[in-house]
Protein backbone atom coordinates (compact mmCIF):
# COMPACT_ATOMS: atom_id res chain seq x y z
CA UNK A 1 0.00 0.00 0.00
CA UNK A 2 1.91 3.34 -1.28
CA UNK A 3 1.77 6.36 1.08
CA UNK A 4 -1.09 8.14 0.82
CA UNK A 5 -1.10 12.64 0.28
CA UNK A 6 -3.44 14.73 1.76
CA UNK A 7 -4.50 15.97 -1.65
CA UNK A 8 -6.15 12.98 -2.83
CA UNK A 9 -9.36 12.42 -3.13
CA UNK A 10 -11.66 11.39 -1.79
CA UNK A 11 -10.04 11.06 1.58
CA UNK A 12 -9.36 15.48 1.46
CA UNK A 13 -12.95 15.85 0.98
CA UNK A 14 -13.64 14.77 4.45
CA UNK A 15 -11.82 17.51 6.47
CA UNK A 16 -9.84 20.57 5.98
CA UNK A 17 -6.44 21.12 7.80
CA UNK A 18 -6.96 24.84 9.45
CA UNK A 19 -5.26 26.52 12.73
CA UNK A 20 -7.20 26.31 15.94
CA UNK A 21 -6.68 29.76 16.10
CA UNK A 22 -8.38 30.67 12.62
CA UNK A 23 -11.71 28.44 13.26
CA UNK A 24 -12.25 29.95 16.54
CA UNK A 25 -12.15 33.05 15.29
CA UNK A 26 -13.91 32.35 12.38
CA UNK A 27 -16.62 31.21 14.78
CA UNK A 28 -16.80 33.73 16.70
CA UNK A 29 -16.75 36.67 13.94
CA UNK A 30 -19.92 35.41 12.46
CA UNK A 31 -21.78 35.29 15.43
CA UNK A 32 -21.24 38.49 17.12
CA UNK A 33 -24.00 39.11 18.91
CA UNK A 34 -25.07 42.46 20.11
CA UNK A 35 -26.01 44.41 23.28
CA UNK A 36 -28.19 47.17 21.78
CA UNK A 37 -27.62 49.96 24.31
CA UNK A 38 -29.27 52.82 22.63
CA UNK A 39 -28.71 55.78 25.10
CA UNK A 40 -30.44 58.04 22.93
CA UNK A 41 -31.22 59.42 19.61
CA UNK A 42 -28.32 56.75 17.71
CA UNK A 43 -30.74 53.76 18.77
CA UNK A 44 -33.27 54.68 16.24
CA UNK A 45 -30.90 54.37 13.85
CA UNK A 46 -29.20 51.09 15.49
CA UNK A 47 -32.80 49.54 15.49
CA UNK A 48 -32.76 50.51 11.24
CA UNK A 49 -29.94 48.31 11.04
CA UNK A 50 -30.96 45.69 12.77
CA UNK A 51 -34.56 45.60 11.02
CA UNK A 52 -35.67 44.25 7.50
CA UNK A 53 -34.55 47.00 5.25
CA UNK A 54 -30.46 47.30 5.78
CA UNK A 55 -30.50 43.52 7.65
CA UNK A 56 -27.52 42.93 10.13
CA UNK A 57 -28.51 39.41 9.56
CA UNK A 58 -26.25 39.49 6.65
CA UNK A 59 -23.75 39.77 8.97
CA UNK A 60 -24.65 36.92 11.31
CA UNK A 61 -25.34 39.51 14.28
CA UNK A 62 -29.09 40.18 14.22
CA UNK A 63 -29.71 38.23 17.35
CA UNK A 64 -29.78 41.45 19.35
CA UNK A 65 -30.16 40.07 23.22
CA UNK A 66 -31.86 42.42 25.84
CA UNK A 67 -29.48 40.82 28.72
CA UNK A 68 -25.78 41.17 29.01
CA UNK A 69 -25.50 37.47 29.56
CA UNK A 70 -25.85 36.72 26.05
CA UNK A 71 -23.84 39.08 24.54
CA UNK A 72 -21.04 39.31 22.75
CA UNK A 73 -20.83 43.24 20.91
CA UNK A 74 -21.50 46.13 23.23
CA UNK A 75 -22.61 48.76 21.05
CA UNK A 76 -23.14 52.19 22.88
CA UNK A 77 -25.39 54.24 20.86
CA UNK A 78 -25.89 57.26 21.91
CA UNK A 79 -24.99 60.03 24.73
CA UNK A 80 -23.53 58.74 27.84
CA UNK A 81 -23.85 60.75 31.48
CA UNK A 82 -21.81 60.26 34.16
CA UNK A 83 -25.08 59.22 35.85
CA UNK A 84 -25.47 56.00 33.53
CA UNK A 85 -22.23 55.13 32.98
CA UNK A 86 -22.23 52.96 36.20
CA UNK A 87 -24.76 51.13 34.28
CA UNK A 88 -23.04 50.66 31.21
CA UNK A 89 -20.09 49.66 33.07
CA UNK A 90 -22.12 47.26 35.10
CA UNK A 91 -23.46 45.88 31.58
CA UNK A 92 -19.95 45.41 30.27
CA UNK A 93 -18.80 43.44 33.33
CA UNK A 94 -21.93 40.88 33.53
CA UNK A 95 -20.87 40.05 29.41
CA UNK A 96 -19.05 37.16 29.43
CA UNK A 97 -15.87 37.01 27.58
CA UNK A 98 -14.75 37.31 24.82
CA UNK A 99 -16.34 40.51 24.29
CA UNK A 100 -16.12 43.67 22.04
CA UNK A 101 -16.87 47.30 22.61
CA UNK A 102 -18.38 49.87 19.81
CA UNK A 103 -19.27 53.20 20.24
CA UNK A 104 -21.43 54.78 17.86
CA UNK A 105 -22.69 58.11 17.17
CA UNK A 106 -19.46 61.01 18.20
CA UNK A 107 -21.35 61.63 21.47
CA UNK A 108 -20.13 58.22 22.46
CA UNK A 109 -17.08 58.00 21.02
CA UNK A 110 -15.44 61.67 22.32
CA UNK A 111 -18.86 63.47 23.90
CA UNK A 112 -19.43 65.08 20.84
CA UNK A 113 -21.11 68.62 20.99
CA UNK A 114 -21.99 68.02 24.70
CA UNK A 115 -18.67 68.97 26.28
CA UNK A 116 -20.74 69.33 29.66
CA UNK A 117 -21.12 68.65 33.03
CA UNK A 118 -23.30 65.91 32.74
CA UNK A 119 -22.01 63.71 30.06
CA UNK A 120 -18.63 61.20 30.28
CA UNK A 121 -15.80 62.94 27.29
CA UNK A 122 -16.23 59.58 25.18
CA UNK A 123 -17.00 55.98 26.30
CA UNK A 124 -13.03 54.93 26.27
CA UNK A 125 -12.75 57.12 29.19
CA UNK A 126 -14.23 53.91 31.69
CA UNK A 127 -14.34 51.11 28.50
CA UNK A 128 -11.64 49.86 26.08
CA UNK A 129 -13.26 50.65 22.77
CA UNK A 130 -12.27 48.49 19.98
CA UNK A 131 -13.96 50.50 17.30
CA UNK A 132 -15.13 54.13 16.55
CA UNK A 133 -18.10 54.52 14.74
CA UNK A 134 -18.57 58.67 13.32
CA UNK A 135 -21.42 60.45 12.56
CA UNK A 136 -24.36 62.14 14.30
CA UNK A 137 -25.96 59.60 14.36
CA UNK A 138 -23.99 57.24 11.61
CA UNK A 139 -26.35 56.05 9.08
CA UNK A 140 -26.51 52.11 9.16
CA UNK A 141 -24.58 51.11 6.21
CA UNK A 142 -21.70 53.03 8.71
CA UNK A 143 -22.23 51.14 11.69
CA UNK A 144 -22.41 47.81 9.28
CA UNK A 145 -19.42 49.27 7.96
CA UNK A 146 -17.65 48.97 11.26
CA UNK A 147 -18.88 45.48 11.88
CA UNK A 148 -17.37 44.24 9.05
CA UNK A 149 -13.99 45.79 10.13
CA UNK A 150 -14.23 44.43 13.87
CA UNK A 151 -14.87 40.96 12.28
CA UNK A 152 -11.93 41.61 9.91
CA UNK A 153 -9.54 42.39 13.44
CA UNK A 154 -11.50 39.57 15.28
CA UNK A 155 -9.74 37.48 12.39
CA UNK A 156 -6.47 38.48 13.29
CA UNK A 157 -6.67 37.51 17.27
CA UNK A 158 -5.30 34.84 18.91
CA UNK A 159 -7.43 32.93 21.25
CA UNK A 160 -5.63 29.74 22.19
CA UNK A 161 -2.63 32.07 23.10
CA UNK A 162 -5.14 34.45 25.34
CA UNK A 163 -5.94 30.69 26.51
CA UNK A 164 -2.35 29.80 27.79
CA UNK A 165 -1.32 32.75 28.82
CA UNK A 166 -4.25 34.20 30.55
CA UNK A 167 -6.17 37.38 29.60
CA UNK A 168 -3.99 40.68 30.09
CA UNK A 169 -5.01 42.44 33.27
CA UNK A 170 -5.49 45.48 31.75
CA UNK A 171 -7.94 43.92 29.38
CA UNK A 172 -11.02 45.82 31.41
CA UNK A 173 -9.26 49.34 32.01
CA UNK A 174 -10.33 52.14 30.32
CA UNK A 175 -8.01 54.12 28.53
CA UNK A 176 -8.23 57.11 31.03
CA UNK A 177 -9.54 59.45 28.35
CA UNK A 178 -10.99 60.95 31.19
CA UNK A 179 -8.05 63.00 32.64
CA UNK A 180 -7.29 64.61 29.37
CA UNK A 181 -10.77 65.62 27.98
CA UNK A 182 -11.26 68.34 26.55
CA UNK A 183 -12.81 69.82 29.90
CA UNK A 184 -10.82 73.03 30.87
CA UNK A 185 -11.55 72.30 34.17
CA UNK A 186 -9.55 69.02 34.44
CA UNK A 187 -6.96 70.08 31.42
CA UNK A 188 -4.59 70.90 34.25
CA UNK A 189 -4.43 67.22 35.56
CA UNK A 190 -1.50 64.88 34.77
CA UNK A 191 -2.10 61.56 32.67
CA UNK A 192 -1.44 58.36 34.53
CA UNK A 193 0.65 55.81 33.65
CA UNK A 194 -0.73 53.40 31.75
CA UNK A 195 -0.53 49.88 33.16
CA UNK A 196 1.49 47.71 31.29
CA UNK A 197 1.78 43.68 30.37
CA UNK A 198 3.01 41.72 33.00
CA UNK A 199 6.49 40.26 32.43
CA UNK A 200 7.02 36.92 30.96
CA UNK A 201 9.01 35.39 33.59
CA UNK B 1 -51.17 96.44 25.58
CA UNK B 2 -53.29 94.75 28.05
CA UNK B 3 -56.26 93.03 26.84
CA UNK B 4 -59.94 93.06 28.66
CA UNK B 5 -59.43 89.45 29.90
CA UNK B 6 -56.22 90.18 31.66
CA UNK B 7 -57.56 93.29 32.87
CA UNK B 8 -60.46 91.51 34.13
CA UNK B 9 -58.01 88.82 35.58
CA UNK B 10 -55.81 91.50 37.40
CA UNK B 11 -58.91 93.23 39.05
CA UNK B 12 -60.50 89.04 40.23
CA UNK B 13 -56.96 88.14 41.55
CA UNK B 14 -56.36 91.51 43.23
CA UNK B 15 -59.87 91.91 44.49
CA UNK B 16 -59.26 88.69 46.51
CA UNK B 17 -55.63 88.95 47.65
CA UNK B 18 -55.69 92.64 48.86
CA UNK B 19 -59.91 92.26 50.04
CA UNK B 20 -60.94 91.35 54.28
CA UNK B 21 -59.84 88.18 53.72
CA UNK B 22 -56.81 88.72 52.22
CA UNK B 23 -52.84 88.57 52.63
CA UNK B 24 -51.89 90.05 55.33
CA UNK B 25 -49.26 93.12 54.26
CA UNK B 26 -50.05 92.52 50.32
CA UNK B 27 -50.60 95.93 48.52
CA UNK B 28 -52.92 96.48 45.64
CA UNK B 29 -49.84 97.18 43.42
CA UNK B 30 -47.94 94.03 43.93
CA UNK B 31 -50.52 92.03 41.48
CA UNK B 32 -49.38 93.97 37.96
CA UNK B 33 -49.17 92.31 34.27
CA UNK B 34 -45.85 91.13 33.15
CA UNK B 35 -44.48 92.46 29.95
CA UNK B 36 -45.78 89.07 28.01
CA UNK B 37 -48.98 89.89 29.29
CA UNK B 38 -49.34 87.49 32.33
CA UNK B 39 -50.81 88.74 36.01
CA UNK B 40 -48.34 88.50 38.15
CA UNK B 41 -48.50 88.53 41.85
CA UNK B 42 -45.06 89.61 43.49
CA UNK B 43 -44.82 88.62 47.05
CA UNK B 44 -42.54 87.86 50.07
CA UNK B 45 -41.31 84.20 51.39
CA UNK B 46 -43.57 84.58 54.09
CA UNK B 47 -46.45 85.84 52.48
CA UNK B 48 -46.17 82.56 49.60
CA UNK B 49 -48.23 80.09 51.36
CA UNK B 50 -50.99 82.27 52.02
CA UNK B 51 -51.55 83.59 48.31
CA UNK B 52 -51.09 79.95 47.23
CA UNK B 53 -53.63 79.23 49.36
CA UNK B 54 -55.85 81.89 48.29
CA UNK B 55 -55.05 81.05 44.61
CA UNK B 56 -56.00 77.76 44.89
CA UNK B 57 -59.35 77.82 47.24
CA UNK B 58 -61.11 81.01 46.39
CA UNK B 59 -59.84 81.55 42.80
CA UNK B 60 -59.70 78.56 41.61
CA UNK B 61 -56.01 77.82 39.90
CA UNK B 62 -56.44 74.01 40.49
CA UNK B 63 -53.22 72.90 38.90
CA UNK B 64 -49.40 74.55 39.33
CA UNK B 65 -48.04 74.35 35.88
CA UNK B 66 -44.10 74.94 37.23
CA UNK B 67 -41.74 76.08 39.79
CA UNK B 68 -38.69 77.72 38.89
CA UNK B 69 -35.93 80.21 40.16
CA UNK B 70 -33.69 82.80 38.25
CA UNK B 71 -30.03 83.37 39.18
CA UNK B 72 -29.45 87.12 38.79
CA UNK B 73 -25.54 86.77 39.69
CA UNK B 74 -23.00 86.43 42.45
CA UNK B 75 -22.90 88.92 44.76
CA UNK B 76 -25.88 90.14 44.53
CA UNK B 77 -28.03 90.78 47.83
CA UNK B 78 -31.52 89.57 46.30
CA UNK B 79 -29.54 86.89 44.20
CA UNK B 80 -32.51 84.04 43.40
CA UNK B 81 -36.06 85.16 42.14
CA UNK B 82 -38.81 82.23 42.74
CA UNK B 83 -41.62 81.58 39.50
CA UNK B 84 -44.56 79.52 40.65
CA UNK B 85 -47.22 79.35 37.49
CA UNK B 86 -50.47 78.14 37.98
CA UNK B 87 -53.23 77.42 35.68
CA UNK B 88 -56.99 77.37 35.83
CA UNK B 89 -58.47 75.34 33.68
CA UNK B 90 -61.98 76.09 34.50
CA UNK B 91 -61.49 80.09 33.99
CA UNK B 92 -59.07 79.37 31.06
CA UNK B 93 -56.89 81.46 33.26
CA UNK B 94 -52.59 81.39 34.33
CA UNK B 95 -50.90 83.72 37.13
CA UNK B 96 -47.60 84.00 37.72
CA UNK B 97 -46.69 84.66 41.51
CA UNK B 98 -42.79 85.79 41.72
CA UNK B 99 -40.52 85.67 45.44
CA UNK B 100 -37.50 87.28 45.55
CA UNK B 101 -34.95 85.85 48.06
CA UNK B 102 -31.57 87.01 49.82
CA UNK B 103 -28.79 85.18 50.10
CA UNK B 104 -26.72 82.48 48.16
CA UNK B 105 -28.39 79.79 49.90
CA UNK B 106 -32.40 80.90 49.88
CA UNK B 107 -34.98 78.84 51.58
CA UNK B 108 -38.76 79.40 50.65
CA UNK B 109 -42.03 77.14 51.86
CA UNK B 110 -42.97 74.46 49.98
CA UNK B 111 -46.27 74.29 48.06
CA UNK B 112 -46.64 70.55 48.03
CA UNK B 113 -49.20 70.45 50.91
CA UNK B 114 -51.36 72.17 48.24
CA UNK B 115 -50.54 70.47 44.87
CA UNK B 116 -49.16 67.28 45.59
CA UNK B 117 -47.24 67.34 41.93
CA UNK B 118 -45.05 70.03 42.81
CA UNK B 119 -42.62 67.80 44.50
CA UNK B 120 -41.03 66.83 41.43
CA UNK B 121 -40.49 70.96 40.23
CA UNK B 122 -39.52 71.59 43.71
CA UNK B 123 -36.90 69.02 43.94
CA UNK B 124 -35.69 69.67 40.25
CA UNK B 125 -35.51 73.32 41.28
CA UNK B 126 -33.24 72.75 44.62
CA UNK B 127 -31.14 70.05 42.27
CA UNK B 128 -29.90 72.27 39.68
CA UNK B 129 -30.51 76.33 41.67
CA UNK B 130 -29.90 75.16 44.82
CA UNK B 131 -32.94 76.49 46.56
CA UNK B 132 -33.98 74.70 49.92
CA UNK B 133 -38.15 73.96 50.31
CA UNK B 134 -38.80 74.24 53.76
CA UNK B 135 -41.24 71.54 54.78
CA UNK B 136 -40.96 69.21 51.48
CA UNK B 137 -41.27 65.88 52.64
CA UNK B 138 -39.01 64.50 50.51
CA UNK B 139 -36.34 67.19 48.90
CA UNK B 140 -33.88 64.76 46.98
CA UNK B 141 -31.68 65.44 43.81
CA UNK B 142 -33.78 64.77 41.03
CA UNK B 143 -31.46 64.72 38.09
CA UNK B 144 -27.84 64.85 39.20
CA UNK B 145 -26.60 61.59 40.64
CA UNK B 146 -27.39 61.78 44.53
CA UNK B 147 -24.45 63.08 47.01
CA UNK B 148 -23.20 65.43 44.28
CA UNK B 149 -22.07 68.44 45.73
CA UNK B 150 -22.91 71.35 43.19
CA UNK B 151 -25.70 72.88 41.72
CA UNK B 152 -25.23 73.25 37.87
CA UNK B 153 -27.96 75.85 36.91
CA UNK B 154 -26.06 78.46 38.81
CA UNK B 155 -24.30 81.43 37.34
CA UNK B 156 -21.04 79.97 39.17
CA UNK B 157 -20.95 76.62 38.30
CA UNK B 158 -18.87 76.40 35.12
CA UNK B 159 -20.49 74.44 32.33
CA UNK B 160 -17.70 71.77 32.17
CA UNK B 161 -18.73 70.58 35.46
CA UNK B 162 -16.75 70.38 38.57
CA UNK B 163 -15.46 66.95 39.17
CA UNK B 164 -18.17 65.06 36.82
CA UNK B 165 -16.14 62.09 37.40
CA UNK B 166 -15.98 61.74 40.89
CA UNK B 167 -18.75 59.88 41.94
CA UNK B 168 -18.49 57.24 39.21
CA UNK B 169 -14.81 56.71 40.38
CA UNK B 170 -15.47 56.40 43.96
CA UNK B 171 -18.13 53.75 43.26
CA UNK B 172 -15.76 51.99 41.01
CA UNK B 173 -12.92 52.04 43.57
CA UNK B 174 -15.50 50.17 46.02
CA UNK B 175 -16.50 47.84 43.50
CA UNK B 176 -13.68 46.80 42.62
CA UNK B 177 -12.04 46.16 46.41
CA UNK B 178 -15.33 44.34 46.97
CA UNK B 179 -14.49 42.42 43.95
CA UNK B 180 -10.94 41.71 45.47
CA UNK B 181 -12.38 40.48 48.57
CA UNK B 182 -15.00 38.01 47.67
CA UNK B 183 -12.02 36.54 44.97
CA UNK B 184 -10.16 36.12 47.93
CA UNK B 185 -12.67 34.02 49.67
CA UNK B 186 -13.22 32.01 47.14
CA UNK B 187 -9.80 31.19 46.66
CA UNK B 188 -9.30 30.38 50.22
CA UNK B 189 -12.37 28.33 50.34
CA UNK B 190 -10.70 26.16 47.22
CA UNK B 191 -7.96 25.22 49.21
Amino acid sequence: MGQVGLSEAPFSESFAATRLDWIVNWARKNSLWPMPLGLSCCGIELMAMIGPKFDLARFGAEAARFTPRQCDLLIVAGTMTWKMAQAVRLVYDQMPEPKWVMTMGVCSSTGGMYDSYAVVQGVDSILPVDVYVPGCPPRPDAVIDSIIKLQQRIQRERPVKDLIEGIPDYADVGTGHTLHQPNRAVAHKKLPALPTRPSQD
Amino acid sequence: MTSEKQAATQARVAAVLTGSNGVQGLAVDAIGIDHDGMVCVTATPEQLHEVCVLLRDALGFESNTFVTARDHGVGREQRFEMFYQFLSVAHVDRVRVRVMTTGDDPEVPTITDLWPGTSFSERECWDLMGVRFSGHPDLRRLLMPQGYDHHPLRKDFPHVGIEPDKLYNQWDEERRAAFAISEAERLEGKR
